[in-house]
């Protein structure tokens, strides 16, 4: 997002980032003008703030900004894929990494011993309450052999959004192309597992929405968007989470050059604190929100599935998407 | 943020996937494994208790009916042992009895046996003594008439005694 840093803003903001870039301007036109008390204060660059929430070819570290590496753009069937290493893409491995690392050794000692301790306790009940409220709930004792997929997207997603909450760190889940990867994967998770359980024909069938064949003009490309919504819901929620919790830190810190003062921060700093709690809480909220949605999706085509072989057909699987 | 960047969507689903190979092998199952292995281990340990425990009231009601079994042998014993003390006194009793009444039996008949022969003994004796008294007399004065008066009522004495 190469916005330029001053932007005419009488334009209606339409993104959060056109809003705060709005407000950067306004901080800045403010602090030439030298209306704020301590307006030399102001001259910092408000949109380096905003770079925290970006993804960015570098890398803010400890030992200073470290540049990744670019390749050129290949074409693919007429698409133009960047696979450079961003910052999102070094966080994504970095959650992968993490995740690996942690859940293998917790595996090692969980089976080596009887009763688990510690964070293996921690780490189980997770688990287990992913296996018994969210999967098998939602899809039944079929749904155990999803389980691998289930945790891994939970704990990928956990970790992710972790990771934005710590020094120099930053959430890849708050990068939507980051949020459709995994959308796209739920959405071929979905439809996978109920082609599996209903069989292709049944899954076909349950396309036209049981209805009477001369209302299939409509109802199957009614259907067939409820397919693409659900994931696509999963996508935006996740994204518009844990990258609304980013700017409303940047935002209330933000104020500090609004005001141009040191003084003020103790205000913004303690609702920083405050929302960065809350982040915390929305972090696990929202990889959880993500995994127990698409059990649900995927239970509703596996149990549609069911219910088509019993004679009866449709459980109006058009609606629960947003 | 918001533009679409392909590459990073292609990234993040082949992180994913070797995420999720990686995890599925070397953490998901043995965890999942674990799990189950756990939970059916801590289902028949219950299993197990709760037959323990059944087996185990089931032997207590078995003691206790063996119990009073043996507590009703024991009364049982003891009544009989009770029994035939008495009953065997009894026969002792009867018996002592009769043997004791069998002796006095014998006794009175020894007694009887005796004092008849002392009294065929007696009145020969008597017999004996009247003849000699009487021949006394009778060599010196038998004809006073006063004097067989007398030997008259001595001799019906005697006679009266011998009859009783």
């Amino acid at each position: 997002m190469n916005i330029p840093a001053i932007q005419i803003s009488a334009d209606a903001p339409r993104t959060a980032a056109d809003s705060l870039h709005a407000l950067a301007d306004t901080a800045r036109a403010l602090a030439e003008h030298g209306a704020v008390p301590g307006g030399e204060k102001g001259t910092v660059d408000f949109t380096e703030l905003l770079h925290h929430v970006q993804d960015a070819k570098e890398l803010d570290s400890p030992f200073g900004i470290l540049h990744l590496p670019q390749f050129p753009p290949f074409h693919v069937a007429g698409l133009s894929i960047d696979m450079s290493i961003t910052k999102h893409v070094v966080f994504l491995w970095c959650a992968a990494l993490i995740l690996c690392v942690v859940a293998i050794a917790v595996a090692r000692k969980n089976s080596r011993r009887p009763v688990p301790t510690g964070f293996g306790n921690l780490f189980e009940m997770v688990v287990v309450f992913l296996r018994d409220e969210v999967a098998v709930p939602n899809m039944g004792s079929a749904g155990l052999k999803y389980m691998p997929y289930l945790l891994t997207t939970f704990f990928f997603i956990l970790v992710m959004n972790l990771l934005g909450l710590i020094p120099w760190g930053a959430s890849a889940t708050g990068n939507i192309n980051v949020t459709a990867g995994l959308a796209i994967i739920a959405f071929v998770m979905i439809q996978a597992s109920a082609i599996r359980a209903q069989g292709f024909g049944h899954y076909l069938a349950h396309l036209t929405g049981g209805v009477h064949w001369s209302l299939w003009p409509i109802m199957i490309p009614i259907e067939i968007l409820g397919l693409f919504t659900k994931p696509f819901a999963l996508c935006m929620r996740l994204f518009a989470n844990m990258l609304g919790g980013h700017i409303v830190i940047v935002s209330l810190l933000g104020l500090i050059f609004v005001f141009g003062s040191y003084f003020i921060a103790i205000g913004p700093v303690a609702f920083v604190v405050g929302i960065n709690f809350l982040e915390l809480f929305v972090a696990l909220l929202q990889a959880y929100i993500f995994v127990m949605l698409t059990s649900l999706f995927m239970g509703l085509g596996m149990q549609a599935g069911e219910s088509a072989h019993g004679g009866d057909g449709h459980d109006g699987s058009v609606d629960h998407s947003t | 943020m918001l533009e679409l960047n392909s590459g990073l969507i292609l990234w993040t689903i082949l992180t994913f996937i070797i995420v999720l190979v990686i995890l599925r092998t070397a953490a998901w199952k043995p965890l999942l494994g674990a799990l189950a292995a756990r939970e059916e281990s801590i289902r028949a340990s219950l299993r197990e208790a709760e037959d323990a425990r059944a087996q185990a009231a089931r032997l207590l009601e078995e003691n206790k009916r063996q119990l009073a079994q043996a507590e009703e042998g024991s009364r049982r014993i003891i009544r009989e042992g009770r029994d035939m003390g008495e009953r065997l006194k009894a026969e002792l009793l009867e018996k002592a009895n009769a043997t004791s009444r069998g002796m006095i039996e014998q006794a009175k008949e020894e007694i009887r046996r005796e004092k008849d022969a002392a009294l065929i003994q007696l009145r020969s004796e008597a017999s004996d003594l009247v003849i000699a008294a009487a021949g006394k007399i009778l060599d010196a004065n038998l004809d006073t008439p006063k004097q067989r008066q007398l030997a008259d009522a001595a001799i019906r004495e005697i006679a009266g005694a011998a009859e009783r």
